[in-house]
């Protein structure tokens, strides 16, 4: 026992876990403080158009003269609260239908079941474009799009713990000491179903950026002049020859992506050494 | 609910039969098990892994899987439990009969401190207790099994205990709301044999103080000797023999019950092999005919291929043999 918590204890804190953390905190602290960590507003027009990187604009300029580094650094305004939201509500709607589903089993879980297979057979990206163009573009409509894509990636991993747990003895020891089903679910079962919950959700936290980002670049999300990455990098697209108007927020999301990543493996190796 | 009838056993199971399967395919486990327990009496179960004790008595407490179909009638003071709503079995369980699982280290819930899950046993029959009370009853009742620093050990997890200690914890569980009956499902079949001996005398002394009706489920029929009033033998869904425990040791009519006794290790004989009964029990679904043990019994005759046999004996013992050699008089 000793030995394991020590073995433990020293994958802990490995280096991309560390990587990992400090990119998302910076970008963390972007989400807070971008207008104090640049000098230029994003939505101004502060110098001539598409300049290359210099010490007074380290990532350059776009085609309307805007500083690149200030748009990047605001564009974790929009899509970091949006991947946490799409990601709560989308544990939140799946993890209850999930635990319902796999809980009393019979018709109530065929019917969700099913509704999550439909929705998981269409590619993902398809689906959020079908319905944030039905909306119509705006971040907020590409967010309930996302939480639509989403929400039956944890309804189905919900399900299987639930599944899995109350078969265990523990809950037959509930049942038998006169415990309702309710209250078996909810305190018996559910907090022992959460980790590969949270190990998922984290991972999806770069996922659901990644797809924000997709949605805007082809129009569906972010409207003009907002800084969001996923349209910057369409403008950067139109503007071959200047490689640096996509550079900036591409290299936002990569790290973004990658960050939450490295988070998430660790905490996946953490806490569920055996399914490596 | 139905008031409790006079002069009504504590706990009486008629003709009880556990089925699986669905309509057409019929697979019984439990094949009509009749037995009654009163209060500070302690009946022992005893038979083989898949002879059906076990799940008879979850069937009896409403507790079978979903694919079990349940019938004949089980009466706890007087009242039927066998298609009782859900609600009002869960009324019982807990309260008025208490359940001891054979596992201590998966029967509780490992995110729960102890004092959380015995307040918890409390607070589902008693709505109007408060927490601070449940713990403090919970703390009582872990003085009642003797587990040492029960103040500290409330505030302990499941991982924190040893077997025995989670097993005096599920008994703890078991005894909170003061049942009448506790039905002990191999109590001490996961626990070392030193911790085994601790275990029952708990029980045995909760019974005394309680006066309450136990149940003991196991397949060490040696467990019993020292501990069961009566004893009844599980053989595939069927009690082939049910006497007092010092009638049975001393003139058992069963040839399963004897090899049941013969296996037990006697330490005052030097011998190389255990005693131990040829074969294995049937499979659910391929029940020889006549007596189900003929295969395996070194009695049988062709009779017990043609036919079941009957009851023979009087109530105090019975077995069910063609050649169960017992004072004979009214069969039950």
């Amino acid at each position: 026992m000793a030995t394991l918590l020590l073995a433990r204890r020293h994958t802990w804190l490995s280096l991309p876990l560390i990587v990992g953390l400090a990119v998302v905190g910076f970008w963390l602290l972007a989400t807070l403080l971008a207008p104090q960590m640049t000098a230029f507003d994003p939505l101004d027009m502060v110098a001539r158009r598409l300049q290359p990187p210099s010490w007074q604009h380290w990532l350059g300029t776009d085609a309307l003269g805007r500083d690149v580094l200030a748009r990047t650094l605001h564009g974790a305004r929009h899509s970091l609260p949006i991947a946490v939201v799409v990601v709560s509500v989308a544990v939140a709607i799946g993890a209850m239908l999930g635990a319902v589903s796999g809980f009393l089993g019979g018709q109530v879980d065929n019917a969700i079941m099913r509704l999550v297979d439909i929705t998981l057979s269409f590619p993902p990206m398809l689906l959020a474009m079908a319905v944030a163009a039905s909306l119509g573009p705006g971040l907020g409509n590409a967010t309930i799009a996302m939480v639509i894509v989403w929400w039956p990636v944890y309804a189905r991993l919900m399900r299987a713990q639930v599944l899995e747990v109350r078969e265990r003895e523990h809950v037959e020891a509930a049942v038998a000491a006169g415990a309702s089903r309710p209250r078996i679910l909810l305190k018996h079962i559910l907090p022992l179903c959460w980790t590969p919950v949270l190990i998922s959700a984290t991972m999806d936290l770069g996922q659901v950026i990644l797809l924000a980002a997709s949605l805007s670049f082809i129009g569906l999300g972010a409207t003009p002049p907002t800084p969001e990455w996923g349209s910057m990098i369409s403008d950067g697209a139109a503007q071959f020859y200047s490689w640096w108007v996509a550079f900036g927020p591409g290299l936002a999301i990569l790290t973004i992506v990658l960050g939450f990543n490295f988070i998430g493996d660790a905490l996946h190796d953490h806490f569920d050494p055996r399914s490596k | 609910m139905i008031p409790a009838t006079e002069n009504a056993p504590l706990f009486e199971v008629r003709d009880l039969r556990v089925a699986f399967g669905r309509a057409g395919v019929s697979l019984e486990a439990v094949r009509g098990i009749s037995l009654t327990v009163d209060h500070g009496e302690v009946l022992g179960i005893v038979g083989e892994s898949g002879s059906g004790k076990s799940i008879g008595m979850l069937g009896a407490l409403g507790l079978q899987p979903d694919s079990a179909r349940v019938s004949g009638s089980v009466r706890f003071k007087g009242q039927e439990l066998v298609g009782l709503p859900r609600r009002e079995l869960r009324k019982l369980r807990g309260a008025r009969i208490g359940m001891i699982f054979q596992d201590p280290l998966s029967s509780l819930n490992p995110v729960m401190t102890i004092g959380a899950q015995i307040a918890e046993a409390l607070l589902l029959h008693n709505e109007t207790l408060s927490a601070r009370a449940a713990l403090e009853r919970a703390e009582e009742l872990l003085t009642l099994v003797a587990i040492p620093q029960p103040d500290r050990r409330l505030r302990q997890y499941p991982h924190e205990f040893s077997g025995g200690m989670r097993q005096r914890v599920m008994i703890a569980m078991a005894v909170a709301n003061d049942p009448d009956l506790l039905i002990a499902d191999e109590p001490t079949t996961a626990l070392d044999v030193t911790v085994q001996a601790q275990i029952m005398e708990v029980l045995a002394d909760l019974r005394r103080r309680l006066d309450i009706g136990l149940i003991l489920i196991t397949h060490d029929l040696g467990v019993l000797a020292g501990h069961a009033d009566r004893v009844a033998v599980v053989y595939a869904g069927e009690i082939v023999e049910q006497a007092s425990v010092d009638d049975l040791f001393a003139r058992p009519g069963h040839p399963y019950t004897r090899g049941l006794i013969a296996s037990i290790p006697d330490m005052s004989v030097e011998r190389d092999r255990l005693n131990s009964i040829e074969g294995t029990p049937p499979p659910l679904g391929q029940l020889p005919g006549g007596c189900a043990f003929h295969p395996r019994c070194p009695l049988a005759q062709e009779i017990c291929r043609a036919s079941a046999p009957p009851i023979r004996g009087r109530a105090e013992h019975i077995a069910a043999c063609h050649f169960a050699d017992l004072p004979e008089g009214s069969t039950r």
